[in-house]
């Protein structure tokens, strides 16, 4: 074996421990983190959503029938392993009550119909969003996402990630308690 | 005072690690006899304190002292006590502890085995793994003790995470973990050899049968996984291509490769120095699996909480594991020749292509499982890489590597032609085209191509097999094989069950997601599902419904299946599907949602043929793995070893 071929794999290695070393830096510099990433639009009014509702070719879903109310916003995709993770307990939720608008986002309409009909729909309506209209509106990364909207129409919350319980009960579930009880 | 003994059995066994390190590999390059013979006694003391900590964090969790952190977060009062136990490996800090035992338990397996191995040889192993065990030890007292107190402690603690509340996967991580930490000793002999400048075949042969047994933890484990998403997450899938599943199947495709090199290197001492770069990739995998999994880099529902601290503390540690033993193979392997010559068309060449196709599928999965990761920490967007890419590349890639394993076990040593391989597999070629297009026809009544491609190759590994077999014993009969020949042919066809079920199961397997009132039945696959209802469930920890399903075919009655519903104390839904399992099919129900207040419920039905062979596959190829391990060749040549032994002056 010649010389420098037998260098490779630890060059290799060395090339793989600098992007973990760099990653690992940003996360503990608070720079990234890969379940959240801040978003500006914390604090600020929800931006407006108009899409066509997955389910009902004649209707469209609109931000603006949620005014009042505290309700979330759940981006998601069939194409999302971390989507289908989240989906039971995201039926829990809505079983609990809580409203929660989804924005099918770049995914196959036929898929997305198929994914609610067999898991459940723990959705009030879906927009179906295959070109990031509304996902660009609200400065999406990947799915899932989850933001949350006061009754003042504020955006308070972000996730990144897939929604569990902890999370929840860390970031969410505080807005809810003066309305309705969870559990 | 329990934790605190605990905690300090840890560090009494830190200490040792680090004598049992330093002392062997040092004497070992300088010739002192009498810190190469510390090595066996020092190792085996350090279990002793290793497995005094483990015990004591044991007793702490059943005992519920809720003054320990880590018992408190991961236990309590009304937990049953098998999972009181399990939650002892259920997180970060306790599944550490396991590693650290786990490996010091193989250590001294390895003293108690190992007695034909020469002392040098022997002291350099125990020190790399004391080395290894030095890393676990210092990780989990820097980083992530799990003696940590918790002042005041609660009156009760958090509750399991209720998917870890099963037998199965209270199995699960111990196996994974052994067959993780397995491959350390396959590593510590490959780096061993390297430094004593030795790569012949010798380091090759101590080593298979730890390899092989540590391969067959691994299989168990994963197949243990599947098996339990299967029945637990109530999809009806059993493998998800998740990255922490990803984590477990790499070093198994290289442990996979690094078995069938191993047989090369010791039989024929031909690539030595490939077989080395496998034990290390092997052993790094796992560590590089344990990386991504606690650090936090990756997002998976396996997830352990994140810590970049820890992150950052395995990363160093894998650096240095990694990085070292790459160093010493750069400097080390270059000088290695392989004298050995084989033709093209040979069972070396078979075995080299088995080994490139595996570590290619390997190094494909790793990019799936980083490119998200690599793409995010670049900032140009988070993505998910989900099973379409991993079923594009993966699926094109094994069907030859089946297609090599008949002609690996059929062709010979050194020089084969095809003139002489083409008349011994020309019968099991037609006989598998003939049976595995026939069987789709004649068996599932539906033709399919894909189902006829996945049954010729699972037949053409059965008939090539078991013509490998009987060629093998012409002359000495069944009974002369040799346990390693039963190994191979065991750990083949078992590749073959699992063809066929992974095969039949996605293309014949049929769902419906239906509503249906109480009475009402709905038709299957042959099989009447008539739903009687649901009643509410009131569990230890957890309540819910229970649903009752009655199955009957041709209005005989087969089975009544209950599947539920939970909702634990930690706010956790939980599907229990109600499964009646049997040989060609399975029958599954999971309970979707109540509907209306007349007791109709949203129900999932599936009927799934022959996806029990799966992890039957899984279950025969271990089974395989255990008979070649323990072929008597090893103990046989390891008298001769000893009465050849050499007295350890003259050695160095």
């Amino acid at each position: 074996m010649s010389k420098s071929r037998a260098f490779i794999p630890l060059l290799a290695f060395l090339a793989l421990a600098g992007l973990f070393y760099f990653v690992l830096m940003k996360m503990g510099k608070g720079e990234y983190n890969p379940r959240d990433i801040p978003t500006e639009f914390i604090g600020r009014p929800a931006p407006s959503i108009d899409l066509p509702n997955l389910l009902d070719e004649n209707d469209r879903v609109k931000s603006s029938d949620y005014a009042g109310k505290v309700w979330l916003v759940n981006v998601w995709g069939t194409w999302c392993p971390e989507c289908w993770k989240e989906h039971e307990y995201l039926m829990h939720l809505s079983r609990q009550g809580v409203p929660i608008l989804g924005i099918d986002w770049r995914d196959e309409k036929a898929d997305a119909i198929d994914f609610l009909k067999q898991k459940g729909n723990p959705f009030v309506e879906v927009g179906f969003d295959p070109n990031s209209d509304a996902a660009i509106d609200w400065g999406v990364y990947g799915a899932p996402e989850t933001f949350l909207i006061d009754a003042e129409g504020i955006v308070r919350e972000k996730h990144a990630g897939a929604l569990y319980p902890q999370v929840w009960q860390e970031k969410f579930a505080k807005y809810f308690h003066a309305q309705k009880p969870t559990e | 005072m329990i934790p605190e003994i605990g905690h300090f059995a840890l560090v009494l066994a830190l200490v040792l690690a680090l004598i049992q390190s330093f002392f062997p590999l040092v004497g070992a390059q300088k010739g002192i006899a009498s810190w190469v013979a510390i090595a066996k006694p020092v190792a085996r003391l350090q279990l002793v304190f290793t497995a005094l900590s483990f015990a004591f964090l044991t007793w702490s969790f059943l005992q519920s002292d809720f003054s320990v952190l880590y018992v408190a977060t991961n236990s309590n009062t009304s937990l049953p006590t098998l999972y009181k136990v399990s939650g002892v490996w259920g997180a970060h800090e306790g599944s550490l502890l396991f590693w650290a035992l786990t490996l010091s338990v193989w250590t001294t397996a390895v003293t108690l085995f190992g007695r034909s191995i020469p002392p040098i040889m022997m002291a350099r192993v125990l020190g790399i793994l004391g080395l290894l065990s030095v890393g676990f030890l210092m990780f989990m007292l820097f980083t992530s003790n799990p003696f940590d107190r918790l002042m005041p402690p609660p009156m009760e603690g958090k509750d399991l995470n209720p998917l870890l509340q099963d037998p199965g996967l209270a199995l699960h991580p111990p196996l994974l973990y052994m067959g993780y930490v397995g491959f350390a000793i396959p590593f510590a002999f490959a780096i061993a050899a390297m430094l004593g400048g030795r790569l012949d075949a010798a380091w090759a042969r101590w080593s298979r049968p730890w390899t092989q047994v540590a391969w067959v933890s691994l299989t168990l484990g994963i197949a243990l996984g599947s098996w339990w998403a299967y029945y637990e997450l109530g999809w009806g899938g059993w493998w998800f291509w998740d990255p922490v599943e990803n984590a477990s199947f790499m070093p198994w495709l290289a442990g996979t490769a690094l078995m069938h090199s191993l047989a090369v290197t010791e039989k024929r001492g031909a690539f030595k120095a490939w077989t080395v770069l496998l034990a290390i990739f092997a052993f790094s995998l796992s560590l590089l699996g344990m990386f991504l999994v606690r650090s936090g880099v990756l997002t998976s529902v396996h997830a352990f909480a994140s810590d970049p601290a820890r992150g950052m503390f395995i990363l160093m540690f894998l650096v240095t594991v990694v990085g070292g033993s790459l160093a010493l193979y750069a400097v080390r392997a270059s000088k290695v020749r392989s004298y050995v010559r084989f033709d093209l068309v040979s069972k070396e060449s078979a075995l080299l292509l088995n080994n490139v196709i595996l570590v290619v599928a390997c190094a494909a999965v790793l990019l799936g499982t980083l490119y998200p990761l690599l793409l995010d920490a670049l900032n140009l967007g988070k993505i998910s890489v989900g099973p379409p890419y991993f079923n594009a590349v993966f699926i094109p890639l094994t069907a030859p590597l089946v297609v090599l394993m008949g002609i690996g076990a059929m062709a010979r040593w050194k020089r084969d032609s095809l003139e002489n391989l083409w008349p011994k597999v020309r019968v099991s070629l037609v006989a598998s085209v003939v049976f595995g297009v026939l069987y789709p026809i004649v068996v599932m009544q539906r033709f399919d191509w894909l189902a006829a491609v996945g049954m010729v190759l699972a037949f053409w590994v059965l008939f090539t097999t078991l013509k490998a077999t009987k060629d093998q014993a012409r002359g000495r009969g069944l009974g002369g094989l040799s346990l390693s020949h039963w190994g191979m042919v065991f750990g083949h066809i078992g590749i073959a069950f699992f063809i066929v079920g992974i095969t039949l199961t996605s293309v014949y397997s049929t769902e419906k997601d239906l509503r249906l009132e109480v009475g009402e039945s709905y038709e299957m696959g042959g099989y009447a599902f008539t739903f009687n209802g649901s009643t509410h469930l009131q569990g230890p920890n957890y309540s819910g419904d229970r649903g009752e399903v009655v199955i009957t075919q041709n209005g005989e009655q087969i089975t009544v299946l209950h599947p539920e519903k939970r909702n634990y104390r930690s706010g956790m839904p939980m599907t229990e599907a109600g499964i009646d399992a049997g040989l060609t099919r399975d029958l599954f129900v999971a309970l979707g949602e109540p509907l209306g207040t007349e007791g109709a419920w949203s129900l999932r039905l599936y009927h799934k043929p022959y996806v029990r062979w799966i992890w039957l596959g899984a279950l025969i190829m271990s089974l395989g793995g255990l008979l070649s391990a323990a072929d008597k060749r090893y103990r046989v040549r390891a008298r001769r070893t000893v009465a050849e032994k050499s007295p350890v002056g003259a050695t160095v």
